[in-house]
């Protein structure tokens, strides 16, 4: 079942693309890594979509979608625990926060090993992809 | 559980290359092992347990159809030389993948039988996740059905199952996961719907609801490093063959339930 999104990546990967640079202060990254504030409606679309692999681990407040996982805590109420800048660390490099963690890094190319051909030299996710998303999980509120 | 996430994090510095000792890795206990059948609900496992529903039998009554049929320069069937499946083929798919003097590394089932073919009948091999090499399988494996499996116990296979444990442990793919951080440390959650299961390979080749077909151990093993976007194996390949090797050493014990069936 988490294989069937493998195939429907390329097509939205974008082209391969240099990765911005970005500055990481104590546990988050401040700046927007496309210097504007993401669009939360987009966002939200985006951990839903199968190619984003958010929902194969995390749950959240997402009714209309019946296969959620278990292998993460559940999203709800994450723009209450963590800021802006924490959320933004968390998509780029996750094992920033936690080496032993199992949450890919969404931003990075470099240190993977045997990664294939059609995923090789790109980040899972696109800069404009991270900030929209990172502006949904901000309004994530208890 | 609290154990089990220590030890996680052993394994994972031993991923990333860190002298850890080889045994202190995430390894399942042996009384905690159960088949990925035990995770599927009622309605899954009512398939697999009647044979007259279980589409699985569907290509053990054609392979058994092909053991008996001529072919090839030599014009020879299976039967000619090994005579009756029930007992010349009992147990045997409970120790394989098993070495290969002649290669000098260990073969899959598969590769065993289209030896044959090469060899002793003359013909040509059959293509991987052909019917008929499904069927052939699967009817020789479905006579060590209910037998505890074997494979790796052989001192010759000890560097091969090393380097499949070694495949299974590391991090790989643009996401950057490990079989054993699902298999070993999340065996008992679900990934979207699915449950993740321990990964023993008890019951192949078996019929997947989701393929709508029979299907061997490494078209399984592929889809699972298609989901983690690594570089695929092909069919055949010998680091395929060691992972399922591994695998099978890891299931040690367990019984065979091929033609099992699985979501
Ligand atoms: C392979 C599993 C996996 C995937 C895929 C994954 N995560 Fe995570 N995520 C985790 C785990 C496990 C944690 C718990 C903390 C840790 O282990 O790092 C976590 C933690 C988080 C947190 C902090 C949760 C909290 O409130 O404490 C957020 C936010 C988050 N993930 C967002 C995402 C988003 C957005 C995506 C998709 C772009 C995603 N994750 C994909 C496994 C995953
Ligand atoms: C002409 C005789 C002959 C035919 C025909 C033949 N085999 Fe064999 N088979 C052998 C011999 C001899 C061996 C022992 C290994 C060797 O010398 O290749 C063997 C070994 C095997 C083994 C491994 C046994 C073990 O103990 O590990 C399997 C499995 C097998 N054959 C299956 C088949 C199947 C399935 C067919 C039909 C597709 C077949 N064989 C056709 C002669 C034959
Ligand atoms: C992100 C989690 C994840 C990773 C990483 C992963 N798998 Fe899987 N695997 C699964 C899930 C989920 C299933 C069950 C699929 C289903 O039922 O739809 C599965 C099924 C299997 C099975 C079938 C078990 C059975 O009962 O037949 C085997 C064997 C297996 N995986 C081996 C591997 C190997 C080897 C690797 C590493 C190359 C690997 N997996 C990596 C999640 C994972």
């Amino acid at each position: 079942m988490w294989l069937a999104a493998a195939g429907l990546t390329l097509a939205r990967a974008a082209s391969a693309q240099e990765l911005r640079p970005y500055t990481i202060t104590g546990d988050s990254i401040a700046e927007s890594l496309t210097g504007a504030p993401g669009d939360a409606v987009h966002g939200r679309a985006l951990v839903l979509e199968r190619t984003s692999t958010c929902i194969l681990c995390h749950s959240g407040p997402f009714p209309e979608e019946k296969f959620q996982g278990d292998l993460a805590p559940s999203l709800a109420g994450a723009g209450s625990r963590w800021s802006i800048g924490q959320l933004r660390l968390r998509l780029v490099e996750a094992s920033r926060l936690n080496p032993a963690t199992i949450m890919p890094s969404y931003y990075r190319v470099d240190g993977l090993e045997r990664v294939g051909t059609a995923w090789r030299g790109k980040p899972i996710l696109t800069a404009e992809q991270i900030e929209d998303i990172v502006a949904y999980l901000a309004t994530l509120r208890d | 559980m609290k154990l089990i996430r220590t030890i996680a994090v052993a394994g994972l510095l031993l991923a990333a290359g860190f002298a850890v000792p080889r045994l202190c890795a995430t390894e399942i206990p042996q009384a905690e092992r159960r088949s990925g059948y035990t995770f599927m609900s009622p309605d899954t496992k009512a398939i697999q347990d009647d044979d007259t529903a279980n589409p699985g039998m569907l290509w053990v009554l054609d392979g058994e159809a092909l053991w008996k049929r001529k072919t090839g320069t030599a014009d020879k069937a299976c039967a000619d030389c090994h005579e009756d499946a029930r007992a010349s083929m009992k147990g045997l798919a409970a120790r394989y993948p098993a070495y290969d003097k002649t290669l000098g590394r260990p073969v899959n089932l598969e590769q065993r039988i289209n030896l044959c073919r090469a060899q002793h009948q003359q013909a040509t091999p059959l293509p991987y996740e052909s019917r008929d090499l499904l069927a052939l399988t699967a009817f020789v494996a479905q006579q060590s059905r209910g037998m505890p499996i074997t494979a790796g116990a052989d001192p010759q296979l000890e560097p091969f199952v090393a380097k499949g444990r070694d495949t299974f442990m590391r991090r790989q793919g643009q996401l950057n996961l490990g079989c054993t951080n699902c298999h070993n440390d999340n065996w008992d959650k679900h990934l979207a719907g699915s449950a993740v299961t321990q990964a023993l390979p008890t019951g192949y080749p078996l019929y997947r609801l989701e393929w709508q077909s029979l299907g061997s151990l490494q078209r399984r093993l592929r889809n699972c490093m298609t989901g983690m976007r690594t570089q695929i194996y092909d069919y055949g390949a010998p680091e395929l063959v060691e992972l399922e090797l591994y695998l099978m050493s890891r299931a040690h014990d367990m019984p065979i339930e091929t033609p099992a069936v699985r979501p």
